[in-house]
């Protein structure tokens, strides 16, 4: 397998019972890239996340995640990878410092370096005056840097992103994106799901599930062109409704 | 006769502004579009003319009815549907639509043929829970609760948050089909592309509302040229860009960047120039790019 | 608007009758709290072992310690010799009681007619104890009940704790009644005041304001499931404790169930108050739990008796519903009085419900 992959799946397929969530996914995700991964609700999206980032063992088929191996190495696989969700990411009631503390030391940092890296993210962050102030007192824009920051802060070789701008006004959520192309250039996989068609169009490259099956994968300028279509939004809706979507 | 009228409101809760100053009307056949992130008032506004709460200052009337003092009588002629997935998860989908009706004194059966558009796309699920649906046939289960007692202003706030891109299109077409009949119907989004499906949208941002017209009118006023610039390494380019002298602004805009220059003449060169002098290669500039709503409330943002 | 209260009335019963889990768990506490105390205080007297101190060994005591013995309640662990024997023996942790008969016990019950004995007991338990101590004294009272019909004069022997009713000091006879009282209390005013901030949590509240149902129809249809709830779980907690452990019901049976609507109005009244000022069920079940039940179990009389309670505490047990309801209920089944007897109490209730009815609608808003 070569080391250019961040992520590499063969005929990964997860069945529950008879029903077939995720059916012989194969896609591979370089080093470096940001990955788009788009389906509506119940396209086996989150299923695939699951087997992904270790949390749930695969029916059939390989994968390899920063080179471990899914089934035998979920444990390095979760130490080596970084996850952020727009539901749950701070803990609104601890300071910035606090969250960092703890998150920090889930992945068994040691204080030291804790101590010398949130410097360098709070500083780059521009919260040094903020840095005990608690998490839930920040704009939500703030948060959502932060929380992103937190979730790379152990070096993870992967970042999985569950819809991670909702809401954000457009200048704020660009901040965000500028966070996440500078890791990017830096190596880190970024690998994105979202429901947001417009947010998938900052992706490198994007795929996009639907019935358990990956219907399309593409940079979104080819997807765009293969589709005839001139938005993201347009090929989603041509690409699920062609799957006798309900 | 203008179906929602508002004038001046003001909200504070505690410390924070939540809107300032908030006029908009909405007239009958019509979908006004509250357009603005989360935390920009959105929800206040609604909230207001639903009668929820009460401003501190300004008046507001819907169907004619003021605000506060009538407001048992706007409660009986809205509809509303609340930000947060409203209805009983732990009853079926037609015991919600039931339950709707004779809350507000009607008859499912009477009222059917007003909703039949929308509910005959989740009645084959009748029996089921509400909770088991998806986000896309919850949306419409909402929707005809909402509009089982035949209101003639619908309110519905961020109806299509967390909801898939194409349950997304099929709602927006029931809204313009409802709209067709002659109801008014003001809805409130963070999504910026939602904006074109609109009559006409307020764009909103800390609680004040930046600029008020049709879609197309917000962006033919916008008064920048755009170039839009592609390339692979886009990160370095907006580092060196925020540097250049004459950057006026320039972000990310899905696979390209966005980017406006100070002046308002001059030549492509001049970028091309710059990036090629700070060793960056790979890239292609491209002329004229159409602004959409969400370079116009950027730069609305900046003149705040 | 009937119809509105119809519709909103059907579906509080349907959300009820679907979430079976929680139906069972409503229905099924009841009858495993009032098993478990029944069973567990009934049992408790058995075999306990007792030492005794004979300072005056004549007849009398003798025939008194072999009627405590014979019995399946006491085991003599052994007869002592003197007074730090006692303290031994509760240090070895052999004995629960020790029993000591003063001299001369025998001539002064002849001579006098009266005589004096001392029970001693393991005070780490309390309840164990008074239980103890009950089954000691009816023992002796029964001794004493038998020497006094052969003779003229009465005969007394004073034993130096005293029980007047529940001679067996029953644990069940008096926790039915006050079982009730909590569980009602629970189930009323914690289930409504959940359900009601269900709806604003979920958002539906939001619905229901902006439409013309009234907010009173609303709660009044969403009560009425809860009370009947209520008076069916009081109904099965009357039944196992009639037919499981023959407490008695000597009372009215009608008058019985009039008190419980009443108590049942109460306890859904205040459940209505917390949701005007709850925001969200866990707030809600927090004030239930902590405000509500914490000062029912504590002050109204049912484990700590409210004469033992500092004088400063007691006039706050006055305003715990459940201290006038357990009164009420314990006369009517304990003692079988009837309406007039129990006239004071019933009134409190319904100044009771009075205030927190006035409280809760001015409190309640037409808004967010």
């Amino acid at each position: 397998m070569s080391n250019n992959f961040a992520i590499k799946t063969i005929d990964l397929t997860k069945k529950f019972g008879n029903f077939t969530a995720c059916d012989n996914l194969t896609f591979e995700v370089h080093k470096g890239e940001i990955f788009g991964f788009l389906g509506a609700n119940g396209a086996g999206k989150t299923t695939a996340m699951k087997m992904l980032s270790g949390l749930l063992s695969p029916t059939s088929g390989t994968a390899k995640i920063a080179d471990y191996d899914i089934y035998k190495e979920s444990e390095k696989i979760k130490k080596n990878i970084g996850y952020m969700s727009q539901k749950f990411s701070l803990y609104d009631d601890l300071t910035i410092q606090e969250n960092i503390n703890f998150f920090a030391g889930i992945y068994g940092l040691s204080n030291k370096l804790i101590k010398e890296k949130s410097e360098v993210v709070i500083n780059e962050l521009d919260l040094k005056k903020q840095q005990n102030k608690l998490v839930g007192s920040l704009p939500l824009g703030w948060k959502q840097k932060l929380a992103f920051s937190i979730a790379i802060f152990h070096n993870p070789a992967i970042v999985f992103l569950d819809e991670p701008t909702g809401g954000v006004d457009p200048v704020t959520r660009r901040q965000f994106w500028d966070l996440i192309y500078q890791s990017a250039e830096r190596g880190l996989t970024v690998f994105l799901t979202t429901h947001y068609m417009d947010e998938s169009e900052y992706c490198n490259r994007i795929a996009i599930m639907a019935n358990g099956k990956l219907a399309a994968i593409g940079t979104p300028k080819e997807l765009k062109e293969s589709n005839s279509s001139s938005s993201m939004n347009d090929v989603f809706i041509q690409i699920a409704r062609g799957k006798n979507y309900v | 006769m203008k179906a929602i009228i508002a004038e001046n409101l003001s909200k504070k809760y505690q410390e924070v502004q939540a809107i300032e100053n908030v006029s908009i009307d909405v007239n009958f056949g019509e979908i006004f579009g509250l357009i603005g992130p989360d935390g920009a008032g959105k929800t206040t506004i609604i909230r207001i003319l639903t009668t929820l709460i009460l401003a501190d200052s300004g008046n507001a009337n819907v169907n004619t009815f003021d605000v506060v003092k009538d407001y048992q009588k706007i409660r009986k002629s809205v509809g509303y549907m609340p930000g947060k997935f409203s209805l009983y998860e732990d009853l079926t989908v037609e015991e919600n639509v039931k339950l709707f009706a004779s809350i507000f004194n009607s008859k499912f059966e009477e009222n059917y043929n007003l909703i039949k558009t929308i509910y005959s796309q989740i009645e084959p699920f009748k029996n089921r829970l509400a909770g088991q649906l998806s986000g896309g046939m919850k949306q419409k289960l909402a929707l005809s609760c909402a509009l089982i007692h035949k209101p003639k202003i619908l309110f519905l706030d961020e109806p299509t948050t967390g909801v898939d891109a194409v349950s997304r299109k099929e709602f927006w077409e029931m809204l313009i089909d409802l709209k067709n009949q002659g109801l008014a119907i003001l809805v409130s989004t963070p999504y910026m592309d939602e904006a074109s499906l609109c009559d006409r949208v307020g764009l909103i941002q800390h609680g004040k509302i930046m600029q008020i017209d049709t879609p197309t009118k917000i962006v033919q006023d916008f008064k920048h040229s755009i170039f839009g610039i592609e390339s692979n390494k886009v990160y370095t380019i907006l580092e060196l860009l925020r540097t250049y002298q004459n950057t006026y602004s320039c972000y990310a805009f899905g696979d390209k960047i966005h980017y406006i220059d100070k002046r308002n003449k001059f030549d492509i060169m001049d970028i091309q120039n710059f990036l090629k002098g700070n060793k960056v290669e790979n890239f292609i500039i491209l002329d004229n790019v159409k602004p959409t709503i969400e370079d116009c409330f950027m730069d609305l943002m900046r003149h705040q | 608007m009937f119809n509105g209260f119809l519709g909103f009335f059907k579906k509080e019963f349907i959300q009820i009758f679907r979430d079976k889990k929680s139906l069972l768990i409503l229905l099924g506490i009841p009858t495993i709290q009032i098993l478990l105390f029944g069973f567990a205080i009934t049992n408790e007297i058995r075999d306990v072992r007792i030492a005794i101190l004979d300072y005056s060994k004549d007849n009398t005591t003798k025939e008194i310690i072999s009627k405590i013995v014979s019995t399946n309640y006491f085991k003599l662990y052994k007869m002592l010799r003197n007074e730090k024997d006692i303290e031994r023996a509760f240090q070895t942790g052999e004995i629960k009681e020790a029993i000591v008969f003063s001299q001369n016990f025998g001539q002064n019950l002849e001579k006098f007619g009266k005589a004096n004995v001392q029970f001693i007991n393991d005070g780490t338990d309390p309840n164990t104890a008074t239980t103890i101590i009950g089954y000691t004294n009816s023992i002796i009272g029964q001794y004493q009940n038998e020497i006094t019909r052969t003779r003229q004069i009465p005969l007394i022997i004073t034993p130096e704790v005293k029980m007047r009713y529940n001679p067996e000091l029953k644990g069940v006879f008096l926790s039915v009644p006050g079982l009730i009282s909590i569980i009602l209390m629970l189930i009323s005013a914690m289930m409504t005041s959940i359900s009601i901030t269900k709806e604003k949590e979920s958002g539906s509240m939001e619905v229901l304001l902006v439409s013309p149902i009234k907010p009173a129809v609303v709660i009044i249809a969403k009560v009425i499931p809860y009370a009947i709830i209520s008076v069916t779980i009081a109904t099965i907690v009357l039944t196992l404790g009639r037919f499981v452990f023959e407490v008695p019901i000597k009372g009215n049976l009608i008058l019985l169930f009039a008190e419980i609507t009443v108590y049942v109005i109460m306890s859904l009244s205040l459940g209505i108050l917390i949701s005007t000022v709850a925001k969200t069920q866990q707030v809600a079940l927090f004030i239930s739990l902590i405000g509500l039940m914490m000062p029912t179990v504590l002050l109204s009389g049912f484990i700590f008796p409210i004469e033992n309670m500092p004088i400063w505490l007691q006039p706050f047990t006055y305003l715990i519903p459940a201290r006038w309801f357990i009164v009420i209920i314990k006369n009517i089944m304990l003692k079988g009085s009837d309406f007039s007897t129990i006239l004071n109490e019933t009134l409190v209730l319904f100044l009771m419900i009075l205030v927190t009815i006035s409280i809760s609608i001015k409190k309640y808003k037409i808004r967010l």
